[in-house]
């Protein structure tokens, strides 16, 4: 009792629990309490701030996972339905004995189809070299968003169109998005190139591949190698160009392969040779 | 911000973590759907023609 009595506090009428505590005053609570909660907003800021910093991180590796593999998930099963979708007749299938039809080489001058309208499937590309299976659909324009993420080979717009004099010039992705032209390294002089259209086959030839600067747009000129400004002469070969990127992953230099018109042939008398040396064959359902 | 968000998940703990993988594969199908596409469009090493287009 005597150390009750000593030391008083508010609200001292509570007895019988021992020594009551000391009430430090208000100032000094406020100056304990301040202090560990400036503490905890740094602490708090610091700690979202970190979150957010690895979160960035996670998601920029997923964009690369995205750009290097999905967009690849996503090129190849769209390709895949827009060929599937085209819904051309395919080339007489072999008959039971005489095997398959071969289509006879045409060497005048070819039927030409009309430019059509930007993002228009007009065409489907097979490259012997490239796989049996390889076959991709081409479209008008080089727009990203619309062809070459989406659809895949795209047609340089006001190029000659398959079959015609002057310059066929085509563009595709080399990685990701289906990767049309991945494989454009490993054509060789002579390969066959071959587009078909809904009624006809062009077999062109690898005649050059090449790596050139972005901006060397002569390879595109209606006679490759032809510069702005150059007297235009009088067009007589029909020739295929095709453009990737290059290094692989990388747009530093474009990679360009130059062929010419070897013959065309109507699809109705069945298919080209090359392709039934590679092994491509046609049953009543399109490509097997 | 994650402790955050996990605070204000609702439900039991089975439940809390379904809530939470379920938002974090909204996200990601975001990105993949609409976010990452958007970014392409400004990454340099995508491009294949020449001339102006680049």
């Amino acid at each position: 009792m005597t150390l009750r009595q000593s030391s008083p506090a508010p609200g001292g009428a509570s007895s019988g629990r021992g020594p009551e505590p000391v009430w430090p005053g208000p100032q000094h609570a406020g100056a304990r309490r301040r202090s560990p909660t400036a503490g905890g907003v740094v602490a708090a800021v610091v700690g979202v701030v970190g979150e957010l910093l690895v979160t960035a991180g996670v998601l920029l590796g997923l964009f690369v996972v995205w750009q290097l593999w999905w967009t690849d998930v996503e090129g190849d099963r769209h390709q895949q339905e827009i060929i599937a979708g085209l819904d051309w007749t395919p080339p007489p299938a072999p008959a039971e004995s005489a095997g398959p039809s071969v289509a006879t080489r045409h060497e005048e001058a070819p039927p030409v189809d009309a430019q059509p309208a930007e993002a228009t499937v007009f065409a489907q590309l097979y490259v012997p070299r490239w796989g049996a299976d390889y076959v991709k659909p081409v479209a008008e324009g080089t727009d990203k968003p619309t062809v070459l993420d989406t659809i895949g080979i795209g047609h340089y717009p006001d190029t000659a169109m398959p079959g015609d004099v002057g310059n066929f010039a085509t563009a595709a992705h080399r990685t990701t998005y289906g990767k049309p032209y991945n494989r454009i390294a490993e054509l060789q002089p002579g390969d066959p190139v071959v587009v078909r259209t809904e009624t006809t086959w062009y077999v062109y030839r690898v005649t050059e591949s090449k790596i050139v600067a972005p901006t060397q747009v002569e390879v595109v000129a209606p006679v490759p190698g032809l510069r702005a400004g150059d007297p235009l002469p009088e067009l007589t070969e029909r020739y295929l160009t095709m453009t990737s990127c290059h290094p692989m992953y990388s747009a530093r230099e474009r990679y360009i392969v130059h062929g010419t018109l070897d013959y065309w042939a109507p699809v109705s008398e069945g298919t080209p040779q090359e392709l039934l040396d590679a092994g491509i064959t046609f049953d009543a359902a399109g490509v097997e | 911000m994650y402790g955050a968000i996990w605070r204000l998940l609702p439900g039991p703990l089975w439940l809390r973590v379904v809530l939470a993988v379920v938002l974090g594969g909204a996200v990601v199908a975001a990105c993949f759907e609409w976010v990452y596409p958007w970014l392409a469009e400004y990454m340099p090493f995508n491009d294949t023609t020449v001339g102006a287009g680049g």
